[in-house]
């Protein structure tokens, strides 16, 4: 519908192994990966110069891969979000991540968009990085030097900005499996039900003590700063202390305190950083609360 | 569910048949505007302004002439010169800028080539020198004293002085009855509140887009998506110069228009560009551009004060309202001074209504126009009157609704009408008395239009099978179609599936006003029943010779032709045994029914809507809605509660999230359905539509207009019940999260008077 021609100067590659796709990323500083281009596409659409070379990640087995060795899960870079939120193991060990990858758009969103593509679009209000972070998830990244690893966290640097050098691709992710008493939860503002951007999102983690104090806590707020920031005010009020009365008030106060938000037409700083503390108080609320019945479960 | 007075029992007028285009439009057969594509077309793009207003310095196209595929390039320049004097002035030049550009997205240019890529890339090279000038972006910028002037020769119409100085003042309406200050003195409580509303986009969701076709004969086809092809004719003819007749548009499917596509934007630069290039042009416009250069309703400021007694009864209104009809002269004012105190009997009231200029796009009608604002501010106050005086909202609205006789705010009775039946309606539902939950609240509220008649027309033409045709020249935007054909049905007698109802081109069908006003069923409606009758009495004429006797004793009863003469018994003929003998008793079955509509019945409603608030957040989720209506009749009952839900939907969207965000250039910033936050499906629960049948005396079948109504009370059913929740009066839109919350932090709860 007008749009159909718009796309044909650039070549398509389907690589199908990551060292292929390395190689095609390495050679052409202008092509560029792409998961389910669920973000990319709109991106060229809307007037970004186009990529050379579209580089499919597809269609490579270990990018879509989704498996666990009992201890840790590794979960492809590019495997579509529909196949994680139906994924029980995935939604029984991190209920808070799995919530925040199946609000990321539509059913048809759903079937293409992908991990890798929400951290490494570097969009500020992205839904799955804190919770990545909180479960501190693990970056799998291949690039003409070989492998390494690196925390979820430290991928995006800013809005559009990633530590990835040239060439670089996110290939899996690695999340050990949680201690017992554990869980997450995610919750995000917009103003409508669905089909929108995250106002604010704030992801909690707690690990309960047998007493039902908690043992370990973890917090992290988007949309309220160019990057995920976490929360460690908010994290040591918890610690030792029961996930109740003043020391939720504690909770929320220092979420709020720790935004760094913008007034934009999506939301003011003032409205950012109140609903930001309201939002981490009620995911650790709900993260203790899913963390005790699963004490209580066993 | 349905609340009926007795009417006289139907055959299909009231029945659900599927529509007739029911599934090709659902199996993405039918044929939008954009779904046209011709051999040899070209893409026109659309160069438009970045500034907010600007002087046009001058427009160099010769890079872009040179550049591959491009096949013709236009400006102003390329259409005759328009007299500031002309009726349809604004709109042309609107269409395409001349000296100066009124808003960001003006078309300045357009440009035709082989691709649409290569039209862009030489749209980017028209060179376009501004002068840019500073630019007005609220109404109070527009009336300050020495604000820049949009129009150097604008004098305000209507005003009393005449004006004597230009303004962005383009004019003023003013209406009063009774004593004014006598009503105040009179009464016993008096309020006074101000509001503030920005811009909203009607939000359809097919672009704008035309294709057009023109000969070396100097004479064009066009086909495009819009809801009046016969105006989209004679607004090219005038932006051209061209006569009417050298005109034919071909009306395509519409993909929503809501009043949005009663305008012109894209058919004459298409149609220029087609004369240059000689070759068949295609235009369609992105989201982006149907956001920034289309559309949108008005936004306002709104200051109204009200008297009435203790025992309930309104004394005195006086209203000033000012309206923003974007770059260039529009009837908001009039409209909204039209509807302000109509539904209510307010014995002492004076209006005035000011439209005003600002560098924003052109307002375009959007249902029931400017309507949606009065009532906002109008029935938000009367939920505060009856708190504050202690009676139920519905029953104080029912004290003072007007009924049938009751002057209108111009001053001619109103004929039958449905108010109070839509009041009692909703009070009499169980919803009205359903339980709330925790940071609940309800509110209910009323609203009204008018609705318009204008010209139809309608040509029935009988198949020899004994089938028929209904071609009238309304295009269909909200399942009129399956209306003409209950109303043929009914008329001739024929199964409502053997009757095709076809939208006619400009040269098949007569002339017929653009489908408005919610006019397509009433007006359009009284001319298949013209064409109907006339048939009928054709088809009598015919049987009477196949029978061999005086038509004097031949009767139309159901379908068939009738022998009621005293000559012995005669086998009745039906519609297919007489035109099967047409050949042998005077050739084809056609008849023809053009008329002007009058006596458009009011429409009334009444809205009851539940939601909750998320104190914390602000955040408003609709829990349960329930939305009476006034149909008349309801010819299809299921089409009138998807007008009734539709407008529900819209009036929902408007009243939370929707709103034109500007920087402070008057750059848009929000052009797209990311950020234009239009409801989603998940948004909003089922709708309960009740639908009220007070027949209009004025229609064959007591048809009222139901397309616009529906919009009118959604902004206060939201507004009170957010009150009733929250504590909290807010007046402005759109009541979005950041606003409940600031108003709840702020006032803590307290009745922010
Ligand atoms: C209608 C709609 C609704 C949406 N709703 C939401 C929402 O609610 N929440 C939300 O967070 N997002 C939303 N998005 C944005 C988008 O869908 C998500 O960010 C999604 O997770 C992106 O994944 P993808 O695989 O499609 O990314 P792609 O578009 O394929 O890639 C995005 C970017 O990441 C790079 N990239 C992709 N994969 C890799 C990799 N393995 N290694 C290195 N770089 C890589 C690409 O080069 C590109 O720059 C929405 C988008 C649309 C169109």
């Amino acid at each position: 519908m007008g749009y159909d021609l718009m796309l044909s100067a650039m070549r398509y590659a389907s690589p199908t192994t990551v060292a292929e796709a390395v190689d095609l990323l390495g050679s052409d500083p202008a092509a560029r990966v792409y998961a389910g281009a669920t973000d990319l596409i709109p991106q060229i659409r809307a007037g970004r110069p186009e990529p050379t070379v579209m580089v499919d990640l597809k269609r490579i087995d270990r990018l879509c891969a989704i498996g666990s060795n009992g201890s840790t899960y590794t979960v492809g870079a590019a495997a579509p979000t529909a196949d994680i939120c139906g994924h029980d193991g995935l939604a029984a060990d991190f209920p808070g991540l799995v919530e925040a990858s199946g609000l990321i758009g539509s059913d048809q969103i759903q079937s293409r968009s992908s991990w890798g593509g929400n951290l490494a679009n570097a969009s500020p209000a992205a839904d799955t990085p804190p919770s990545l972070i909180v479960n501190d998830a693990r970056a799998v990244i291949a690039g003409p030097g070989g492998e390494r690893t690196v925390a979820a966290a430290d991928v995006a640097t800013g809005p559009g900005q990633t530590s990835l050098g040239p060439g670089e691709i996110i290939v899996e992710f690695e999340l050990d499996q949680p201690p017992a008493r554990t869980a997450d939860a995610y919750l995000r503002l917009i103003p409508r039900t669905e089909m929108d951007i995250a106002v604010v999102g704030a992801a909690a983690r707690i690990t309960l003590d047998g007493d039902g104090n908690v043992a370990a806590a973890a917090i992290a707020l988007g949309a309220v700063a160019p990057t995920v920031v976490r929360v460690p005010d908010a994290e040591a009020a918890l610690i030792g202390n029961l996930p109740s009365g003043e020391v939720l008030g504690a909770v929320e106060a220092a979420a709020a305190a720790a935004t760094n938000p913008i007034d934009d037409k999506r939301g003011t700083v003032a409205y950012r950083r109140q609903v930001a503390g309201v939002l981490a108080r009620r995911a650790v609320s709900i993260a203790a609360e899913r963390a005790a019945q699963q004490g209580d479960q066993s | 569910m349905t609340v009926t007075e007795s009417k006289p029992s139907y055959k299909y007028v009231g029945t659900r048949p599927v529509r007739h285009d029911g599934l090709e439009k659902v199996t993405g057969r039918a044929r939008f505007a954009a779904d046209l594509n011709m051999s040899g077309q070209l893409h026109g793009i659309v160069v438009r302004s970045p500034h907010a207003h600007a002087r046009i310095v001058s427009i160099d196209t010769s890079d872009a002439e040179a550049m591959d595929g491009v096949k013709a390039v236009i400006t102003g320049d390329d259409f005759p010169a328009v007299d500031p004097s002309h009726r349809q002035y604004d709109m042309c030049i609107n269409v395409i800028a001349r000296d100066k550009v009124l808003y960001e997205g003006h078309a300045v240019a357009a440009v035709a080539a082989s691709t649409r890529d290569q039209a862009q890339a030489a749209a980017a090279a028209v060179k376009v020198e501004y002068e840019v000038l500073p630019a007005v972006l609220t109404i109070d910028q527009a009336m300050a004293p020495g604000a820049p002037l949009l129009h150097a020769h604008m004098m305000t119409a209507g005003a009393n002085p005449p004006a004597e100085e230009p303004s962005n003042i383009s004019n003023v309406t003013r209406f009063s009855g009774g004593e004014l200050d006598a009503g105040f003195a009179e009464a016993d409580l008096v309020i006074e509140r101000e509001f503030t509303t920005q811009p909203v986009h009607q939000g359809y969701i097919e672009p704008h887009a035309c294709v057009a076709d023109t000969g070396q004969d100097g004479h064009t086809t066009i086909w495009c998506s819009s809801q009046g092809h016969f105006n989209v004719r004679s607004s090219t003819a005038t932006l051209l110069g061209w006569e009417n007749s050298r005109i034919r548009v071909i009306p395509a499917e519409i993909g929503g228009g809501f009043g949005g596509k009663t305008t012109i934007y894209l058919e004459p630069l298409a149609v220029a560009l087609s004369a240059k290039a000689g070759r068949p042009v295609k235009m369609v416009m992105t989201r982006d551009e149907v956001f920034r250069a289309t559309g949108p309703a008005p936004g306002t400021k709104l200051r109204i004060k009200l008297g009435v007694k203790s025992d309930g009864d309104l004394v005195a209104g006086d209203a000033y309202l000012i309206y923003t009809n974007g770059a260039y002269a529009g009837p908001g004012g009039l409209l909204g001074a039209m509807t302000v105190f109509e539904s209510y009997k307010i014995p002492n009231f004076e209006i005035e209504a000011l439209d005003v200029v600002i560098n924003t796009a052109r307002s375009a009608a959007y249902r029931a126009p400017a309507a949606p604002l009065t009532a906002y501010a109008m029935e938000t106050m009367l939920d505060e009157i009856a708190e504050e005086l202690g009676i139920d909202p519905i029953d104080f609205r029912i004290q003072n609704a007007v009924t049938e006789g009751d002057p209108s705010t111009m001053g001619f009775p109103f004929a039958r009408i449905g108010f109070v039946e839509c009041l009692e309606a909703v009070r009499d539902h169980p919803n009205y008395k359903a339980p709330l939950g925790p940071n609940q609240g309800r509110g209910v509220a009323a609203g009204y239009w008018f609705n318009i008649g204008e010209s139809s027309s309608a040509t029935v033409n009988l198949n020899e099978d004994g089938t028929a045709t209904v071609v009238t020249g309304s295009p269909d935007i909200g399942g009129s179609r399956a209306s003409m054909a209950l109303m043929a049905a009914e008329e001739l007698g024929i199964d409502v599936y053997d009757i095709r109802p076809v939208v006619g081109d400009t040269e098949a069908v007569g002339f017929t006003d653009v489908t408005e006003g919610s006019r397509a069923t009433f007006a359009t409606g009284m001319a298949v029943v013209e064409a109907c009758r006339r048939m009928v009495v054709e088809l009598r004429g015919r049987a009477a010779k196949m029978m061999g006797v005086d038509v004097d004793d031949i009767d139309w009863m159901d379908g068939q032709a009738v022998y009621t003469g005293s000559d012995g018994e005669k086998a009745p003929l039906s519609v297919a045994e007489i035109t099967a003998k047409a050949k042998r008793t005077g050739g084809p079955l056609t008849a023809t029914g053009s008329l002007e509509a009058h006596g458009a019945g009011p429409g009334f409603a009444v809205h009851l809507c539940d939601l909750e608030v998320d104190p914390e957040t602000g955040v408003v989720r609709v829990v349960r809605y329930t939305a009476s209506q006034d149909a008349g009749t309801a010819i299809h009952p299921s089409y009138v509660e998807g007008q009734i839900q539709g407008g529900v939907a819209q009036g929902v969207g408007w009243a939370l999230n929707e709103e034109y965000i500007y920087d402070s250039d008057g750059v848009m910033e929000n052009p797209s359905f990311l950020d234009y936050r239009v409801p989603v499906a998940s948004d909003l629960p089922m709708i309960d539509a009740i639908i009220v049948e007070v027949p209009n005396p004025a229609h064959p079948y007591g048809v009222r207009g139901v397309g616009e109504t529906g919009i009118v009370p959604p902004i206060p059913a939201v507004a009170n019940a957010i009150y009733d929740a929250t504590g909290c009066r807010i007046r402005d839109l759109p009541m979005s999260p950041i606003r409940v919350l600031d108003a709840i932090t702020s006032n803590g709860g307290s009745n922010g008077s």
